[in-house]
């Protein structure tokens, strides 16, 4: 229960603190698409043994090429072109994850274990969590800069698609922190949910962050409770609880959210 | 007077044919340089292309290298969780590297340039919720806190209420005082009248002077068309002509 508590705590601060950026940036459904369309390559490196942040560089990269050819296609737009990359590599990782033959314990991947984190996965999640935290306080600048106004970004001395992929990396590293607890259907929540949240309420960056960390925290603790004596599966009752507190938030958001100030006179 | 960028038989644009031919000038310290042309006829392109983002097809461009750039406001996003004092310092980015976090150092001298442009009280307001003026008065202080030698204005007027049309005019006169050279996009020939030099452009260089030199009729009616709008002589003898543009919004 303590590792449990543990995982989910990683994966909340990450999931908070990237999930700012990925809100702002206005990537979620872009968060979504590849959370899923890597899926193979962690099915792949699980049953060869190889660690997952490999795998999951692996996925990215084919993922990446799918949606190139897939945009290539003549008659489809390039929504659908993404579409249909993802959903068929999301299939193909499920359909390996889920077959007979497989060795046990691949749909995990899918759905996640939060009680059967080990040691060493808490470590290795530990590690990686760190890393993509320190990695986004030193992108901070550049990514605020370039979220604000990417047209005047270069003016600045940022390059706008460094940063785009420096936010790709850190969020198919976030997916490997949390695919062993949340799995690859759940994960997102824990990038989207808190973010969204402190969204209604932040009028700041740094605010925006502390507010998501404290409820991806708060969720954390309350979807485990909630699975522990409702015996619910750990996952679900914390992406629920995200959504519960995202509705409740958004209720209360007009007396939560401070007046704007009369600035705006010259 | 040291010359801080020059451009040579400049040809761009955005991959297919150049979007503006033929640019010759050059910008010596402290000058202020307005870049007169209607929509479409290459400015902003201009200034890409001395950002460097784009491909110089033909000609060469030298510049120094830092070049502050002020935006046109409406570029940037309004409801992003930034302060002014936020936008300001996103400028330290030309001169701090990117991963290191700032120091008190750093925020004074966002704080200095937010003075600058008449600002400091409202450091710690929402960069959306200031007036449109005031929005560009701040971009105007993430140019100053790059450091630039040259700074590119795009249509800073643009929009804005008369104190900070005022203040931002006082600041281009300061700018120019400690040796700075400014390239102002602009729609207001009046304006440009009160700068060193002028350069017209309509998808080609159509001229690059002084402005009592430059200003006639036959180069306004190249850079705007036929369409501009003839008014009675100014004192000076040089006839005052607004392009349609100006006009509609006068």
């Amino acid at each position: 229960m303590q590792r449990a508590l543990l995982e989910l705590l990683l994966v909340g601060v990450l999931g908070a603190v990237l999930g700012c950026w990925i809100v702002l940036y206005r990537l979620a459904y872009s968060a979504e698409s590849l959370a899923h369309a890597l899926f193979p390559g962690l099915v792949v490196a699980a049953i060869v043994g190889a660690p997952l942040l490999l795998g999951a560089a692996g996925g990215v990269l084919v993922a990446a090429a799918s949606v190139a050819l897939a945009t290539r296609l003549p008659g489809i737009g390039r929504d659908v072109a993404v579409a249909v990359a993802v959903t068929t590599l999301f299939g193909l990782g499920a359909l390996v994850a889920l077959a007979p033959a497989s060795p046990p314990g691949l749909d995990g991947l899918l759905f996640g274990d939060v009680l059967g984190v080990s040691r060493g996965d808490l470590v290795a999640a530990g590690a990686l969590a760190s890393v993509s935290l320190v990695a986004l306080a030193a992108l901070h600048r550049p990514l605020l800069a370039a979220g604000f106004d990417r047209g005047s970004a270069a003016s600045l001395g940022v390059k706008p698609l460094f940063v785009d992929l420096a936010l790709l990396a850190l969020v198919a590293a976030a997916v490997v922190v949390g695919v062993q607890g949340l799995g690859n259907l759940l994960v997102l929540a824990s990038l989207i949910g808190p973010a969204a949240c402190a969204r209604l309420v932040g009028r700041r960056l740094p605010q925006m962050m502390l507010g998501a960390v404290a409820v991806a925290v708060a969720c954390a603790l309350a979807g485990l409770y909630l699975s522990y004596y409702a015996s619910v599966a750990a996952g679900a009752a914390v992406a629920g609880t995200t959504v519960a507190a995202y509705v409740a938030l958004l209720a209360a958001s007009p007396l939560l959210r401070p007046r704007p100030s009369s600035a705006s006179t010259d | 007077m040291t010359e801080l960028l020059a451009v040579r038989n400049l040809a761009a644009g955005y991959g297919g044919p150049p979007v503006v031919t033929g640019v010759t000038f050059e910008v010596g310290e402290g000058e202020r340089i307005g870049v007169l042309g209607p929509n479409g006829g290459g400015k902003s392109t201009l200034f890409r292309a001395l950002l460097g983002e784009l491909r110089v097809a033909r000609g060469s461009v030298r510049v120094p290298p830092r070049l502050g750039l002020v935006p046109q406001t409406e570029r940037s996003r309004l409801d992003y969780p930034v302060t002014a004092l936020d936008v300001a310092l996103m400028g330290t980015l030309s001169r701090v590297p990117w991963w290191r976090p700032l120091g008190r150092r750093d925020r004074s001298f966002g704080l200095d340039a937010l003075g600058r442009v008449g600002l400091r009280d409202l450091a710690k307001e929402q960069f959306g919720e200031l007036s449109g003026g005031q929005r560009q008065r701040v971009l105007v202080a993430r140019a100053l806190v790059q450091d630039a030698p040259v700074l590119l204005l795009d249509e800073p007027f643009s929009g804005v209420d008369q104190p900070s049309a005022d203040l931002l005019e006082r600041l281009l006169d300061e700018l120019g005082d400690e040796g700075r050279g400014v390239l102002i996009a602009t729609h207001d020939l009046e304006q440009a009248r009160r700068w060193d030099r002028v350069l017209c452009l309509n998808r080609r260089q159509i001229a690059f002077g002084p402005p009592a030199e430059t200003l006639t009729r036959s180069v306004l009616e190249q850079t705007y068309g036929a369409e501009i709008v003839p008014l009675p002589a100014g004192e000076g003898g040089v006839a005052a002509v607004l392009p349609p543009h100006h006009h509609d919004h006068a």
